[in-house]
């Protein structure tokens, strides 16, 4: 580790003892803090805390300096105190989400951050896809993110933050956008786009709250199926279908792609979870086109991630590499244009 | 003047070779992280060895399709920025089936060079 690394987690560390110390109201000290993996965007650490003998298993969530974000980006995301509203909003809805507990106020000096408790699982596709502990949860686990979805769209929205309404006009306004500002023509996202404007679904009356990104990766699972759904940065109000669609995007099936339901299950098993815990009917015509918008989606997330590279805001081979698998997307659209049902 | 052998592909999978089976797990004992990446990097001198063996003729068959399909010349670059305006306008979609013989084999092209084993 790095000098400069050291001095960092060292800063965290102490604002952590002390905010840990206000909020359960006694000195805390502060162990096993750890900077997690993944999340390009913005930092995840893991932490014990003893306050009073008691021990304390928690995750701290703060923002980077913001550089390195593309516009479109930094417009899509909410901030850290909204997401830890939302958060909580889920979590006393009964939603499987870690429990938030306290945000950091500015003397702390880690930048806009919160605390939750940490829950028990992995995130990693790889393992949960593929590792004989978890055999019995891959038999479950479509059902469950179907009967979790319908949970998070039950959220009552008089008890949420002010999150903007995307639409689907709006998310196709968007991606057009992206495209034009990348530069280069790209003919299969063009056709699937115009295919996607033709057939918009009519915005709900009553907008509701939208994970927005609901995949694999995105929550954690053990033995015993999915214990949270994680990353509500891109919570949004809108259309609750653009989460069964995001999930059954190809790329999240990480080879398993037989199981449309996030790499687990057939999207008739998602869909009927879902229908029996909302007691409404998925529209099956609605859910194809979130997962064609999704997939879509997704390709233009793979150029604007190569973009951060190429546009010198970070550097980074691993983002430069994700701009070539936006044919993987090309690949699977124009499978999907040609099984319109 | 010719280059000797190897070739620029023979290199290129010598190099990706060496880093895959030799550097790759002693990174992995090192620093995990540094073992993902460079598993990014192998997979990415993959892609550039098969777009150096397969990309031109890819490049030529596509020029060779959009000349056809959209009655004119230019520079591929061009024609695509053309089809992909008339894409975005609505006059071509995806019931125009030259239009769709042409994007499955671009696409087709595409994924052999950046990955072979996407389904």
């Amino acid at each position: 580790m790095t000098v400069h690394m050291q001095s960092e987690a060292d800063q965290v560390r102490s604002a952590l003892a002390a905010a840990t110390s206000r909020h359960f109201h006694g000195a805390a000290e502060v162990e096993a803090l750890v900077r997690q993996s993944g999340g390009a965007s913005r930092q995840t650490w893991s932490f014990d805390a003893r306050v009073g003998g008691q021990w304390h298993a928690l995750i701290l969530r703060r923002d980077p300096p913001a550089k390195g974000k593309s516009d479109r980006e930094q417009s899509v995301s909410i901030d850290r105190a909204t997401e830890f509203r939302v958060l909580q909003a889920a979590h006393r809805a009964g939603v499987r989400a870690p429990e938030p507990l306290f945000e950091l106020v500015p003397e702390d000096g880690l930048g806009e951050a919160y605390v939750m408790r940490r829950v028990g699982g992995t995130a990693i596709a790889r393992k949960l896809l593929r590792d004989p502990p978890y055999a019995a949860a891959r038999g479950r686990i479509a059902r469950q993110l179907g009967e979790i979805a319908a949970a998070i769209h039950a959220t009552d929205p008089k008890t949420l933050p002010f999150l903007k309404r995307r639409e689907a006009a709006d998310h196709i306004a968007g991606l057009r956008r992206s495209l034009d500002l990348l530069g280069s023509p790209q003919p299969v996202f063009e056709l699937a786009l115009t295919w996607l404007d033709r057939r918009k679904p009519v915005p709900l009356d009553w907008p509701l709250l939208v994970h927005g990104d609901y995949r694999t990766g995105n929550y954690l699972a053990d033995e015993s199926g999915v214990t949270a759904i994680l990353d509500w940065e891109l919570a949004h109000l809108g259309d609750p279908l653009e989460d069964l669609g995001w999930l059954c995007v190809k790329s999240w099936r990480f080879g398993a792609i037989d199981k449309p339901a996030a790499g687990f299950g057939s999207r008739e098993e998602l869909w009927d979870a879902y229908e029996r815990t909302s007691g409404r009917r998925v529209d099956r015509t609605r859910a194809h086109w979130w997962e064609v918008f999704g997939t879509v989606h997704w390709g233009v997330i793979c150029l604007n991630q190569a973009w951060k590279h190429l546009s010198g805001a970070i550097k980074s081979m691993e983002h430069a590499a994700i701009g070539r698998r936006a044919v993987e997307t090309e690949v699977d659209l124009l499978q999907l244009l040609k099984a319109e049902p | 003047m010719a280059q000797d052998r190897p070739t620029a592909s023979e290199l290129l999978t010598a190099v990706a070779d060496f880093l895959r089976e030799e550097a790759t797990p002693a990174l992995d004992r090192a620093d995990p992280r540094l073992g993902f990446q460079m598993r990014v990097a192998v997979n990415a001198l993959a892609i550039l060895e098969r777009e150096g063996r397969l990309g031109p003729a890819a490049d030529a068959r596509e020029h060779d399709r959009l000349v056809r399909l959209l009655g004119r010349d230019g520079t591929l670059e061009e024609l695509n920025r053309e089809l992909a305006r008339q894409l975005r306008a609505g006059d071509r979609d995806e019931r125009d089936t030259g239009l769709m013989a042409h994007l499955d084999a671009a696409v087709t092209d595409k994924i052999a060079i950046a990955n072979p084993k996407w389904r």
